[in-house]
């Protein structure tokens, strides 16, 4: 991926990871390619379309967009493109802060079941998944700094 | 008055009446949440539409302006379209009662009501009336409670302490009229605030207010040793049926938080109002203004936690709760 990402680097863009297990591949990629400008954050808690149903997170984390994003080359990572909700919400809370000029988006990893007309453009690793399996990334601690690892579970698991 | 009213059948908060009988990680989740909301405040835009399409309806029968105010904003950056009811223009002047205000508001379709009343046990009569899915939230009950402000006092607090597991928190003046006290000193020992100090003459404390896990003091300068917090209130001369205090000067010199007592506390003891202050009555300017006043950050926390109250009691269970048709109310 971040050799994908790397001739992306000329239009100097800012890096933004959305909570949690974006946060982590996009902290990797980040020091990977050796970005100057701190991560930006993103928690779209306030922003889901399905409040109503399911309600507040409970862990929500503030958003951290350090660096003002008006007229930059956003890349937006994520762990998992699934439905594409994540994706509509994070772009709806990125321009409640500006207006970029662009945003690529880039996963880690890309499974079947969109439900938007939204594709990543960068992807580490295609799956093909059945319904009631999802696919996480896990870490063996709370930083950034630990071990990733991905697990397939079933529903209900 | 308990807070069962507040919880849903799942024990998740339904409508927000009280801080008693809330549990630790209940008001956690709630400071928690609001820190989020802080930085939605600090955006250039400064809304997100967590509440989009509902109606909040301000219902305010006593006068405020930073809690209405703070509402109105927190409902605002959430999203919700905001009617504020002024009752001095209202029907309720004209002899409706609450209950009959509540359901022709609620006749219009609200989500959410904002109550304000100075009879205590007005937000518990509203909720007991109203149907499953419009929610209440208690802006001050008469003496009983003012929890959001109590979260917000918390919340400032932690802000400027990081914890609440060492302090030394005084609440000083008009314990007896406080519903701002209360909600205070049930939201502290619930977090584990070790001590928790009540001073005021005798006139001014409720009759057995330990019991409520306080301890207090008549000698303002003997409570005020060694504290992290002082928490000043108003004198509300307007509850007070009869004189409960010598004179004005009197009672700010002996109550008064002037530079001079101030010096009692720690040195980097943080001073709190819930507002609106009497200058020179319970506290001096020198103080209201000095360097270690938090109390212009108190109003402005308002808003995140007002934004958290709201968001957290408004998520969810739409569908099961929300009456398809409308069927045949209870009070047709």
């Amino acid at each position: 991926m971040a050799q994908e990402l790397r001739p992306l680097l000329a239009r100097n863009p800012m890096m933004i990871g959305i909570h949690t297990g974006g946060v982590w591949v996009a902290q990797r990629l980040h020091d990977l390619l050796k970005l100057q400008e701190p991560l930006g954050t993103l928690d779209i808690s306030f922003y889901r379309d399905d409040f109503t149903r399911i309600g507040m997170n409970p862990e929500v984390k503030a958003s951290d967009l350090p660096v003002n994003i008006d007229n930059r080359h956003v890349i937006l990572v994520d762990d998992v493109l699934h439905t594409g909700r994540t994706i509509r919400a994070a772009m709806n809370e990125i321009f409640d802060y500006g207006r970029p000029a662009s945003v690529t988006l880039a996963v880690l990893i890309d499974r079947n079941g969109h439900e938007l007309p939204i594709h990543a453009d960068i992807v580490g690793h295609t799956m093909s998944l059945n319904k009631g399996q999802h696919v996480k990334l896990t870490s063996d601690s709370a930083t950034s700094e630990g071990a990733l690892e991905l697990k397939v579970q079933e529903a209900g698991e | 008055m308990s807070g069962d009213l507040q919880f849903d059948s799942q024990g998740r908060l339904h409508h927000f009446l009280t801080t008693e009988g809330l549990d630790r990680d209940t008001i956690l989740q709630i400071l928690d949440t609001a820190e989020s909301f802080v930085s939605v405040g600090e955006r250039e835009i400064k809304k997100v539409p967590l509440l989009r399409g509902k109606t909040v309806v301000n219902l305010f029968f006593e006068s405020s302006t930073r809690t209405r105010t703070t509402f109105e904003i927190a409902a605002k950056r959430l999203s919700a379209d905001v009617i504020n009811v002024d009752t001095r223009v209202s029907s309720t002047t004209k002899g409706e009662t609450l209950l009959d205000t509540i359901r022709n508001l609620e006749a219009m379709h609200t989500d959410l009501f904002v109550v304000r009343h100075s009879r205590s046990g007005a937000a518990y009569l509203v909720a007991q009336h109203v149907p499953s899915h419009v929610r209440i939230i208690n802006a001050g009950d008469g003496s009983h409670a003012h929890p959001t402000q109590g979260m917000l006092d918390m919340f400032t607090i932690r802000r400027y302490k990081g914890s609440f597991e060492n302090l030394k928190v005084a609440i000083v003046g008009d314990i007896l009229h406080s519903r701002v006290a209360r909600s205070q000193i049930h939201a502290l020992t619930t977090l584990g605030v070790p001590e928790v100090r009540v001073i005021a003459p005798k006139t001014l404390l409720p009759t057995a207010v330990e019991r409520l896990g306080v301890h207090s003091y008549t000698d303002m300068r003997a409570g005020l040793d060694d504290i992290d917090v002082v928490i000043m209130l108003r004198l509300q001369r307007e509850r007070m049926e009869s004189a409960r205090i010598p004179s004005e000067q009197e009672y700010f010199n002996l109550y008064g938080l002037t530079t001079d007592k101030l010096r009692l506390a720690k040195k980097d003891a943080i001073v709190m109002h819930p507002g609106p202050m009497n200058r020179g009555l319970e506290i001096d300017s020198s103080v209201a203004d000095g360097p270690q006043s938090v109390i212009l950050p108190q109003v402005t926390n308002g808003i995140a936690v007002r934004m958290a109250v709201m968001a957290i009691i408004m998520g969810g269970k739409a569908q099961e709760e929300m009456p398809a048709k409308r069927p045949a109310r209870r009070h047709a």
